[in-house]
């Protein structure tokens, strides 16, 4: 039975990319309780809903984030057309399904590298970024940007990607699909790093319910639970199936993840072959109706939730988004109790914080 | 690059921003731009920088931490705003919890424009910030000789027979 200290974590700390404080209470070297406070990017953009008309806002919802900024702009131009009862072009499904999977590609190489990065592998966090990079060069190919797209719209999508580059990003993809079954054979394979991350902040299935928790962190403990069943996009078409494993600790999450990306890559190629020829954006105006709309869909982390109210004007009267990380984080109080201090940068990391998502 | 002698260390700070700039500034430290063959390093402790990469504005709750990091920062120092929103606010601009750019709160050298700033913007706006370290550092160097009250004349002839 040691002394009681409380050890600060953050707001600036070298495994965060992104400010979040933890007030750490610590009995020798094992996490007796870890209380986060946040706050330290919150902007209030769902404010700016009375400020911005429906159309400009998709420009503000967009960068509520940065690396899921695509998922963004497309679950509030989904909730808007819902509202509007506007149907969207087919082949602007297929092209932002497309886009969607290639920003998950993106965001789940960059987690892989800060994992490596956490546990200290310094060489295989480079080369996860170093992949990382021709998926943002598809992005710039195609939508002109590396991090914010501003390609969806209210209506559909815009800009069209023809056949030539259709084809480029399916060879890119499934070149990259052999680069980086070397970087996860040394995830899966590396007796150090499974060592590092076995058996460690162990989330059960059961728990996994009970704390709501949603995307890869809920999917590694073995819940069925992924919103592109829904079928929102096209994936109901390309038949879907999500990754389960059944372990729930730092490993398995790791797992899915890596897992995740091999199917992003087939669900790209798959769309490619199957998308229709068309117009890719209907024309929007007037006012939004009176009624509410509920989006969901399944972001890089976890499933993301869009409510967005009409009053019979161009402004939207509430918007409002809950994002995985805000869900994910009672399962990350849970998993730090017990463990050791040296564990928490890993165990922070395994959930993917996006706090710039959670705090808006 | 040949009047780089020094390499400079940074650190990191995110304001409020959407984390765009924050992967690009950690994009430049990646094999397709490598920062770090200038000798430039990612440091998480403000003690060891010289300069301050700030991506995002301020707002009630950070203030704070960023006035910290850079008062923990040793002389000579430079402030690198990143993205249009540590320059202004920028789309963020109306929202309540915004105060506006880095620079109502510390005095910023370089100003990285950009939403979100590329790589290649963020490496040249932390090279400009090395000349501006070389400048303070120059004038760092007079100020000692300045309290021993000798003319200025002399100061500038014993610096320029050192270098």
């Amino acid at each position: 039975m040691g002394k009681r200290t409380i050890i600060p974590f953050g707001p600036q700390h070298p495994v965060l990319p992104e400010p979040v404080h933890l007030d750490l209470v610590i009995e020798d070297e094992k996490v007796i309780e870890a209380i986060p406070s946040i706050g330290f990017i919150h902007r209030g953009l769902e404010k700016l809903v009375e400020k911005k008309e429906y159309t400009e806002l998709v420009y503000v919802i967009e960068r509520i984030c940065g690396i899921c900024s695509f998922g963004h702009g497309w679950g509030y131009c989904h909730a808007v057309e819902s509202l509007m009862n506007i149907e969207i072009p087919e082949r602007a499904n297929y092209l932002r399904t497309i886009w969607h999977e290639l920003s998950r590609m993106h965001s789940h190489m960059l987690w892989l590298g800060l994992l490596a990065d956490g546990f200290g592998f310094e060489s295989l966090f480079m080369h996860c970024w170093r992949l990382r990079e021709k998926v943002l060069d598809l992005f710039e190919k195609t939508t002109g940007g590396r991090v914010i797209f501003s390609v969806c719209k209210v209506g559909g999508v815009r800009k069209d990607i023809d056949k030539a580059d259709l084809k480029e990003i399916v060879n890119v993809t499934r070149g990259m699909e052999k680069e980086f079954r070397e970087l996860a054979d040394t995830f899966m394979k590396d007796y150090s790093v499974k060592n590092r991350l076995a058996g460690i902040g162990v989330l059960s299935k059961e728990d996994a319910l009970e704390l709501c928790t949603v995307g890869p962190m809920a999917r590694a403990s073995g819940v069925y639970l992924d919103m592109r069943l829904t079928g929102h996009g096209v994936y109901d078409k390309l038949g879907f199936e999500p990754c389960i494993e059944t372990a729930g600790d730092c490993y398995a999450r790791c797992i899915v993840r890596i897992r995740e990306i091999y199917q992003s890559i087939d669900l790209i190629s798959k769309a490619a072959e199957m998308i229709p020829d068309g117009e890719i954006a209907v024309p929007v105006k007037g006012n939004l109706p009176k009624g509410e709309f509920i989006a969901r869909l399944e972001q890089p982390r976890g499933e993301c939730f869009y409510y967005a109210k009409g009053a019979d004007s161009k402004f939207l009267e509430r918007f409002r988004v809950r994002t995985p990380t805000n869900i994910n984080l009672p399962a990350l109080v849970k998993i730090l109790q017990g463990c050791d201090l040296a564990d928490v940068p890993m165990l922070i990391l395994t959930i993917d914080p996006c706090i710039s998502c959670t705090e808006r | 690059m040949s009047y780089v002698t020094k390499s400079p260390w940074i650190i990191h700070y995110d304001g409020s921003s959407c984390n765009g700039c924050d992967i690009e500034v950690l994009a430049c430290l990646t094999p397709i731009y490598d920062l770090e063959r200038f000798g430039i390093i990612n440091t998480g402790n403000p003690k060891h920088a010289d300069i301050f990469l700030v991506t995002g504005s301020v707002n009630e709750q950070n203030v704070n931490v960023v006035k910290q990091i850079y008062e923990q920062m040793p002389e000579p120092k430079a402030v690198v705003a990143v993205g249009i929103c540590a320059a202004s606010g920028g789309i963020f601009k109306e929202c309540y919890n915004v105060m506006g750019g880095i620079d109502t709160v510390i005095p910023v050298d370089v100003y990285v424009p950009g939403c979100a700033a590329r790589p290649e913007a963020i490496i040249d706006g932390v090279v400009k910030g090395i000349g501006v370290l070389a400048e303070k550092r120059a004038a760092m160097d007079k100020k000692p000789a300045i309290m021993d009250k000798k003319p200025a004349a002399t100061v500038q002839t014993e610096d320029n027979e050192e270098a």
